[in-house]
């Protein structure tokens, strides 16, 4: 097979998108809706909607009334609403490899990989307690901003 | 512009101002009575609300892990935190936080969650009459 230099740039331009997008990428996340802000920060960060695929979300807002323990529930119009808007917004590259689809965005083999350099006392430590814990790190994560430069690890 | 007179143009500031606030329908005070007349009509054994009773409910656990307290702290007045979160939850006391209580909506929403969550069950008006009127209690 003869590939042309520019064809063989294009390809490989393809594949460092699909990784950017994938792992690195800026980390910034911009998609708003003023429900899903408001019911989602009233007891956590609103994580944001690409941080999972769509399954997960879709099968999430069907149990709200058991919301990780909790419950969460929220008037039918409400839930449609934000649903719909997650789902539109999800994510599309971060399902497990098994082909499941985690509720779970620290359970997610995207997040664990993202996240694979963070020691173990980190995780544990009072600031952080929990992985679920974005804003203890990620500075600016209330604003969808997850990128490096704002990233602080709490000593 | 020279011709719209002054007044109208403080009218319409006015209603800017009340369409970017958050309107508040009710008072606490307002919403307490609205519980004690449900109380009235759903329990004919029902006397009067408690602040005692209500704060001995808030306080203490029903079976299941949290209690009230365990998000909104000893002190209704103080900030809380979520007890699986540790997000901070503004103060529960109106006298401390003039926007609780004031938006049927949202008191029906919390009441419906967060029972189920303490107590594995909905609320009864009665009960719902006695934390409120706990709340009210608390002076800040």
């Amino acid at each position: 097979m003869n590939f042309s230099i520019p064809t063989i740039s294009f390809i490989l331009a393809l594949l460092a998108s699909g990784l950017t997008s994938a792992h690195a990428g800026e980390h910034l996340y911009s998609a708003n809706n003023p429900k899903w802000k408001t019911e989602c920060s009233a007891c956590h960060l609103a994580y944001p909607p690409q941080l999972l695929p769509a399954e997960s979300w879709r099968a999430m807002m069907t149990q709200l009334d058991k919301h990780f323990g909790a419950d969460a529930s929220l008037d039918a119009k409400t839930a449609a609403e934000i649903s719909a808007f997650l789902q539109a917004n999800a994510g599309r590259n971060k399902r497990e490899a098994t082909g499941k689809s985690p509720l779970r965005i620290t359970e997610t083999r995207w997040f664990k990989q993202e996240h694979d350099e963070v020691p173990a006392r980190v995780w544990s430590s009072a600031a952080v307690k929990q992985p679920s814990n974005c804003a203890a790190c990620h500075t600016q994560a209330e604003r969808g901003d997850f990128s490096e430069r704002s990233l602080r690890i709490p000593r | 512009m020279k011709h719209i007179p002054h007044k109208l143009i403080i009218l319409l500031a006015l209603a800017a101002t009340g369409l970017a606030q958050p309107m508040f329908a009710l008072t606490a005070a307002d919403t307490l009575k609205q519980l004690e007349q449900s109380a009235k009509q759903t329990d004919p054994t029902f006397k009067g609300v408690s602040a005692q009773r209500g704060e001995r409910l808030f306080k203490t656990t029903h079976g299941a892990e949290w209690s009230c307290a365990s998000c909104h702290s000893d002190n209704p007045a103080a900030s809380g935190k979520h007890a699986k979160t540790g997000k901070v939850i503004a103060p529960l006391a109106p006298a401390a936080n003039a926007e609780r209580f004031t938006r049927q909506d949202k008191v029906e929403k919390w009441f419906r969650r967060n029972c189920n969550d303490v107590l594995n069950r909905a609320c009864t008006a009665s009960e719902q009459a006695d934390v409120l009127a706990y709340l009210m209690s608390i002076k800040s």
